[in-house]
């Protein structure tokens, strides 16, 4: 088992609205991202994954607020920091976040290298210019981007490039951890491979220690990730290592979700997509049971009478059903 | 619908507009109920009579008379009479003669006007006194003389032929009549303008009279521009290009100079408020038209615009329903902001002499141009023209902030 | 004219009630030399370029193409929402004429379409009924009593899973994205055009609600025997759901055939290119190539 970077204990956070009702849209979620692994997290839109993105970085504003539980990163304990704090230490260097609209964010009017010593010098005013710009240099070489780009206006570079250079930005302190939420959904299919590629590269470069990378495609997140979790109404529902998740998932929503993966390839086109019904419930009054019974297919009336613990299955891998695993595979068996 | 409506009378800026607004328009209804007067009939002989309640001389003396001793009464009356320039010329000559500073003191009139007394003698030569200053001293002796009299006042008749007075009564310095007694007193609140007119009289038929002005002018200013932009925008094409070379004449040419035009050659005869609202509607459409037409436009390729397309409805049933519902908003604002600067166009007009020619009703504009002739800035007759311009600053003021409260519920973009 | 080969006749949902083979096929809407230019001169920019097709009635048909292919102009086009520059449509057999309003009204009554964002699609002042209605009263049913309206809008909205009593009386926005594209379809329900032109149909609705929307389309064709037109840029769900395929760039078609042809054993560099890049999870996805 490998060093932990991130470390996410019970963590619940809540957006309060307009109207004052409170809305948890992260709930109690805990998780372990060790050194070298990157954690892919899928879930259908409204279901806490974004706003669990948010809340990984510490850095709270209305009308999100911080409810409970601890956020590690690298040994250090960020719960609690003062947002102030948080931006001066824990952004750039010790978390990135490549939001997905990320490429709309670099000023046009500045070229990217100004963009650049803005950002570098907003931790240390001490750095001279020409260091900066060895470092971001050398930085692009290690990605594989065009050193000119540094040279130019965010208005002469493609979409993908852009991506890529916020992207090569956004590590340039040094990070420990990245977040990407649907950094590449943007994209066309080409340079959502290239920013793919990219976000390898970072991996295995050893750039960034460990990466947590969002999005509601599925093929996108198996093919990046070396672990998956799959959030249902705030909660986490599935985890484990992406192979076991993609192919053998355990919990009725997951199954759901990779049953509903359209890949062109070979044999594909007879098999029958599963389909959910239903909407998910609303955060502002989730059901005191399991959060999913209601749309589930195998529902026993116990689901809907308490809240569901979360089962340990292997060394590293859960799921939230009061069936056991045997009793899931039996059902599953049953229903094809 | 009833949830916009609840959202409008959220936004505080559209609250307090639309108070103010309804303030405004409440009085200027209930005020006519109350002073039923006609707004231009002239009541006053001289111009710019200060504000103030103005009472009849001859009845109060016909009316019961009380006797009052109050203690502060003559101090009052002197006070009253003696002014400020005067108590500055009795302060330099007491210097004059070696009274020392300190012992003066300009609040207290009763004691200025003893040491005057005491130390007054014409005949006395001062050194450094010119001849003028000394006969200024002299009228001023006199003056104060009158000021301290003590005694009450001798009314008499006249006989008609001999021309023989007697005396038929007297008033006391302690004599009082009850203002509730007197048969005729008027309250001019804003006092008089040039013609000897209530300016409040005035003023409240005045805002109306604009306000109307202004709700033609905008509401045939943004007819045609909505008209003009649906027509543009929708249908597109030779029609487009046709109305948007009208358009951009309009816009080239400033409107301004075209209303003056526009109202000069219609001669003075013809000039009368509502063609002066016509006229401004006619000439501030422009920027209604161009910019119902861009939304349009952005419109018109919407799916739900190609979905009733292929739903089978007509042209005039898409631009109904599937156009004008979206614009509206944006359309009632427009009109409220043509409404606030057709009260102003018509102010401008006016005070250039090219407003409406009117001799029954006035106009802000009418007034503000009566009150500019007359002088009444450089006389210092505040109420001729500062109710005025507060009065149109309240109106264009209020529109505004409703304007903007609406905006930031039907905007997006500016909703918090 | 592309070249229609023998599709590989295994189409997941549903049987194809003419079967796959073209002979025996009507032809439905035919393509020859389509081209629109927008500007003049130097500006001009050829967005469709002498585009040819064929479709027969009941067949299933993708348009794949990235952003900027112009497979979105020639939807419109297909639709008659904008004029091409050249070439002719020929809509079963016979030369399409969208020459007056009144004429497009006509042709719009064999041609319908569902756009790619349910929450642009609805007018938001009228309430669901409304949407209805409107096709009752298209496919000449104005005159109807209103039990049998309702009769029938209840079994357009069963069909897609929706209950009529929960949806009278709404606004389409209080609905969530899956349910209005749902009700779009319960819209097609009911005006059975003999064509359905789906723009990027799922693209903006979850990975779950996609099953089903597709699932209905595909029951829908096998009840009314429409031919369904995909426009889209998900290779995944073009090979999923269609008979043919036709594979766009710049304003053309590049590669063209039944998907098994197509998408598994791509000719071209561009298709290649295209599928290369498309993330898979049962093959190795080759990141080199870029």
């Amino acid at each position: 088992m490998g060093k932990v970077i991130l470390e996410v204990n019970e963590l619940t956070t809540k957006y309060i609205t307009r109207f004052g009702e409170d809305v948890y849209a992260v709930d109690h979620v805990s998780l372990k991202v060790e050194e070298g692994k990157s954690l892919g997290i899928a879930g259908e839109s409204g279901c806490g994954k974004s706003t669990l993105a948010l809340s990984l970085m510490g850095y709270y504003f209305p009308p999100l607020h911080y409810t409970s539980g601890e956020i590690i990163i690298d040994g250090h304990n960020i719960t609690g920091m003062k947002p102030d704090d948080v931006r001066k230490s824990i952004l750039g260097t010790e978390i990135a976040y490549i939001p997905q609209a990320a490429m709309n964010a670099l000023n046009p009017t500045q070229k990217v290298i100004n963009i650049i010593e803005d950002v570098v010098q907003a931790h240390d005013p001490s750095k001279k210019k020409k260091d900066i710009y060895d470092l971001a240099r050398a930085g692009f070489e290690k990605l594989g981007l065009p050193a000119d780009v540094l040279q130019r206006y965010p208005v002469e570079l493609s979409g993908g490039m852009k991506q890529r250079t916020v992207i090569a930005i956004s590590v340039i302190l040094g990070p420990k951890v990245l977040i990407a939420d649907e950094p590449s959904s943007a994209l066309d299919v080409t340079s959502q491979k290239m920013v793919i590629k990219m976000l390898r590269n970072l991996m295995d470069n050893g750039m960034i220690k460990a990466m947590i990378f969002i999005t509601h495609e599925l093929p996108l997140l198996y093919n990046v990730t070396t672990d998956i979790m799959v959030m249902y109404a705030g909660q986490i529902v599935e985890k484990g290592a992406a192979k076991e998740t993609v192919f053998d998932p355990l919990h009725p929503y997951a199954k759901g979700l990779m049953g509903s993966i359209i890949v062109p390839e070979a044999g594909l086109r007879g098999v029958k997509l599963t389909a959910i019904p239903g909407v998910p419930p609303n955060l502002k009054k989730p059901p005191s049971g399991c959060r999913f019974a209601e749309r589930c297919k195998y529902v026993h009336p116990e689901c809907k009478a308490s809240s569901v613990g979360v089962t340990t299955v292997g060394d590293n891998r859960t799921y939230r059903c009061i069936l056991s695993e045997k009793e899931l595979r039996e059902v599953y068996k049953n229903a094809n | 619908m009833k949830h916009t409506l609840q959202q409008i009378f959220r936004s505080p800026n559209f609250v307090i507009g639309f108070a103010i607004f309804m303030a405004l328009i409440l009085f200027v209804f209930i005020y006519p109920l109350v002073v039923p007067d006609a707004p231009l009939a002239i009541i006053a002989q001289g111009t710019f009579f200060p504000p103030g309640t103005y009472v009849s001389v001859y009845d109060s003396l016909g009316s019961t008379q009380y006797t009052l001793n109050l203690q502060n009464a003559s101090a009052a009356r002197i006070g009253s009479k003696v002014s400020d320039t005067d108590k500055a010329a009795i302060k330099d000559y007491l210097v004059l003669v070696g009274v020392p500073e300190g012992q003066i003191d300009l609040t207290d009139t009763q004691k200025l006007l003893e040491q005057w007394k005491t130390n007054y003698d014409p005949n006395k030569n001062i050194s450094g006194v010119t001849n003028a200053k000394r006969n200024q001293f002299i009228r001023l002796n006199t003056s104060l003389q009158n000021a301290n009299s003590d005694q009450g006042i001798v009314l008499a008749s006249q006989d008609p032929t001999s021309g023989a007075l007697t005396q038929t009564g007297t008033v006391k310095l302690t004599d009082y009549v009850d203002i509730n007694q007197i048969a005729s007193a008027k309250v001019l609140p804003l006092g008089t303008d040039n013609f000897g007119r209530d300016v409040l009289t005035e003023l409240v038929s005045a805002t109306k009279v604009s306000l109307q002005i202004g709700f033609v002018a905008g509401l045939i200013a943004t007819l045609i521009g909505l008209t003009l932009g649906l027509l543009a925008g929708y249908i597109g094409g030779m029609l487009d290009d046709i109305i948007m070379f009208i358009t951009n004449l309009f816009t080239v040419i400033p409107s301004f100079v075209l209303l003056i035009l526009i109202s000069f050659s219609i001669g003075q005869d013809q000039r009368g408020a509502v063609t002066i609202a016509v006229v401004i509607g006619f000439t501030s459409w422009v920027w209604t038209a161009r910019a119902v037409r861009s939304q349009v436009i952005s419109l018109r390729n919407r799916d739900h615009v190609n979905l009733s397309k292929l739903s089978g409805h007509s042209i005039v049933h898409i631009i109904l329903s599937d156009i004008l519902p979206y614009i509206a908003s944006y359309v009632v604002m427009a009109f409220i902001l043509q409404i606030s600067s057709g009260i102003l166009a018509e102010a401008g007009l006016s005070i250039l002499g090219l407003g409406p020619r009117t001799t029954d009703v006035p106009t802000l504009g009418l007034m503000m141009n009566w009150a500019m002739i007359y002088q009444a800035h450089i006389l210092g007759k505040w109420w001729a023209y500062f109710p005025i311009l507060l009065d149109i600053a309240l109106i264009t003021f209020s529109l505004n902030l409703m304007n903007t409260g609406l905006d930031q519920v039907f905007n997006p973009a500016l909703r918090d | 004219m592309p070249t229609n080969n023998d599709p590989v006749g295994n189409n997941p949902v549903g049987n194809n009630p003419v079967g796959n083979n073209p002979v025996g096929k009507k032809l439905c809407l035919s393509v020859k030399g389509l081209t629109k230019e927008f500007g003049f001169g130097r500006q001009k920019n050829v967005a469709v370029n002498k585009v040819d097709m064929d479709l027969y009635e009941g067949e299933v048909v993708s348009i794949v193409g990235e952003s900027g292919s112009g497979k979105t102009t020639l939807s419109k086009m297909l639709l008659g929402l904008i004029n091409s520059t050249e070439g002719d449509i020929y809509f079963q057999g016979k030369k399409r004429d969208i020459s007056s309003y009144s004429k497009k009204q006509e042709y719009w009554k064999n041609i319908q379409a569902i756009f790619q964002d349910p929450f642009s699609s609805y007018n938001i002042f009228n309430k669901i009924d409304a949407v209805l209605l409107d096709c009752i009263n298209m496919r000449g049913g104005r005159r109807l009593p209103q039990a049998k309206k309702v009769e029938m809008m209840t079994e357009a909205c069963s069909f897609v899973n929706l209950k009529y009593e929960e949806m009278t009386n709404k606004y389409p926005f209080e609905l969530s994205g899956g349910q209005m594209q749902r009700l779009m379809i319960a819209r097609i329900f009911l005006l059975k055009p003999k064509i359905l032109l789906a723009d990027e149909p799922t693209s903006m609705i979850d990975a779950c609600s996609r099953a089903t929307i597709l699932d209905m389309l595909m029951k829908l064709r096998d009840e009314t025997g429409m031919t369904l037109i995909f426009i889209t840029h998900d290779i995944g769900l073009a090979y999923y759901v269609s008979d043919q395929v036709f594979i766009m760039e710049h304003g053309k078609f590049v590669e063209s055939g039944s998907p098994d042809d197509v998408i598994l054993h791509p000719r071209e560099p561009y298709t290649k290119r295209l599928i290369n890049d498309v993330p898979k999870i049962y093959e190795e996805w080759d990141l080199t190539t870029v």
